[in-house]
């Protein structure tokens, strides 16, 4: 058993890292790996808005965190500078996620045995 | 400290684990956030007391290059902030050699001391860390 720390640097729909990084740590929970942290940074801050509509016929990204998370107890935790400067606040983020400092994420590097990376 | 490590108190002293964090830099310091982004991760690292170093490969080796102007552009020029690292005890600094001379630069075109080193001893730097963040 492995224990991940998820970095996620891009935004939903644009990008594919966060899509990737989803289908990762998914694959890494059905093959009994903990995650146990997902930093969002940069433009990844942007998985956490509430008021993310996709079509109805596609994936919805920041749901589909919403439920991996719950159902696993993955924290998710958004960088709360990044946030501030792109307009993500506590009053529009996605129940499940939560907003807190950077010293998550070097929290998540010392406790993890693998910090992964996702984005440009 | 609460704030710098989001409310978390690490453990400190013998308890704590001292990892290798590794940031690479890639990308020119402006026209994206990246650069500027993992400055501030850089910053916070700092308190944390683990064992930090830096590195500069393809455009990244344009951060700390020597007089940057930025007003044209009306963004922060935040290259003075990589001479506040040595004051957070963060020295090592490495700049991959190939990037640098593909940019005809030298080492004294840098605004902190660096070690220069090549390709293959990039790789030896990065395989040494515990964890590598790349921006």
């Amino acid at each position: 058993m492995m224990k991940f720390g998820i970095l996620i640097n891009e935004g939903p729909y644009t990008h594919q890292a966060s899509d990737t990084a989803y289908l990762f740590a998914k694959a890494a929970i059905e093959k009994g790996h903990k995650v146990n942290r997902v930093f969002f940074y940069h433009d990844g801050v942007y998985n956490s808005s509430r008021l993310t509509e996709p079509p109805q016929d596609d994936r919805h990204i920041v749901n589909r965190w919403q439920k991996l998370a719950k159902e696993h107890h993955i924290d998710l935790v958004v960088c709360v500078a990044a946030a501030l400067r792109r307009g993500i606040k506590d009053e529009n983020l996605q129940e499940g996620f939560r907003i807190s400092g950077l010293g998550q994420l070097i929290e998540a590097g010392i406790q993890s045995d693998r910090l992964v990376t996702f984005g440009d | 400290m609460s704030e710098a490590t989001g409310g978390i108190h690490m453990e400190e002293g013998g308890g704590g684990k001292i990892k290798k964090f590794l940031y690479l830099n890639r990308k020119a310091p402006y026209g994206t956030i990246y650069a500027l982004e993992s400055l501030e991760v850089v910053l916070i690292a700092a308190a944390f007391d683990q064992d930090v170093s830096l590195a500069f490969i393809d455009d990244g080796v344009y951060q700390i290059v020597k007089g940057q102007h930025t007003k044209g552009i009306d963004v922060k020029n935040f290259s003075p902030t990589f001479r506040a690292l040595e004051g957070y005890d963060i020295e090592k600094l490495y700049v991959e050699k190939e990037s640098m001379e593909a940019r005809s630069l030298k080492e004294t075109d840098f605004l902190v001391p660096v070690k220069v080193v090549n390709a293959a001893e990039m790789a030896d730097i990065m395989q040494s860390q515990d964890v590598v963040l790349s921006f």
